[in-house]
């Protein structure tokens, strides 16, 4: 497209990521989740694909690159629900209540404290990463798929 | 119920009557026209809307859901799924 749409897409795309990183994060906290602040930066990335096209992003974007990202997120997720299940809980035991990484417990109703809710920021983490290269790769593919009959 | 409450309602109900044509306008839009990019368009800001929609109706998650996936993704979708068959519905079948 023009430079103009170029330019403020570039400009724009952080921001759309800083802003699905606060929703994946805040995950536990405010409505949002793994889900949704990955479907927000997945639509960034699409919108950096329309505004460059395909044959500039090639280089950047791959499918390789995705599915990778995509199987951490599954392999994160599995490890730490049999992690309750190595030690000896059950599977997806909430084992981080209590220590220093993201286990504060406050009393009464959650007024905002990030640094809580055990396993499930990481849970969302996870799901995040999945969902971003999930959803990037359907429209990647989808662009491949149908490059030669214009 | 109070005179102040009973308006309340009344104003919240004409605002999701409101809405609720806002979206079915787009929506047969969509299925009357026969400009497909225009019916995409449409589809996105019933999409829109209905994310407003959810939101009034205290489903602020699914609200999130449905303005990322439903407004741009499904969005791009169809446009490359535009751009690789026709733009015009039930023209001329060349092939």
């Amino acid at each position: 497209m023009s430079i103009v749409v170029r330019t403020i897409a570039s400009s724009i795309f952080p921001m759309a990521l800083i802003f699905s990183f606060y929703v994946i994060m805040h995950g536990h906290l405010t409505p949002g989740g793994g889900f949704q602040g990955g479907a927000i930066a997945a639509s960034a990335v699409v919108m950096l694909l329309a505004a460059h096209g395909y044959k500039r992003m090639e280089s950047k974007l791959s499918m390789d690159g995705l599915s990778f990202v995509e199987s951490t997120g599954a392999i994160i997720f599995v490890v730490v629900g049999l992690a309750g299940l190595i030690a000896g809980v059950s599977f997806m035991y909430n084992l981080l209540v209590g220590s220093p990484i993201f286990g504060y417990v406050p009393h009464g109703a959650n007024g905002g404290y990030l640094n809580s809710g055990g396993i499930l920021p990481i849970l969302n983490l996870a799901v995040g990463l999945k969902v971003i290269a999930g959803l990037s790769s359907v429209v990647l593919a989808m662009i491949l798929f149908t490059e030669g009959e214009e | 119920m109070s005179w102040e409450v009973r308006k309340m309602i009344d104003m919240f109900g004409l605002i999701l009557i409101l809405l609720s044509i806002f979206t079915i306008i787009p929506a047969i839009m969509a299925v009357v026209m026969k400009d497909l990019l225009s019916c995409t368009i449409a589809l996105a800001i019933m999409s829109l809307i209905l994310s407003l929609y959810f939101y009034l109706l205290q489903a602020p998650d699914v609200a999130i859901a449905e303005a990322g996936v439903g407004a741009c993704l499904t969005t791009a979708l169809f446009i490359v799924a535009i751009r690789a068959t026709e733009r015009y519905e039930g023209g001329e079948n060349e092939d």
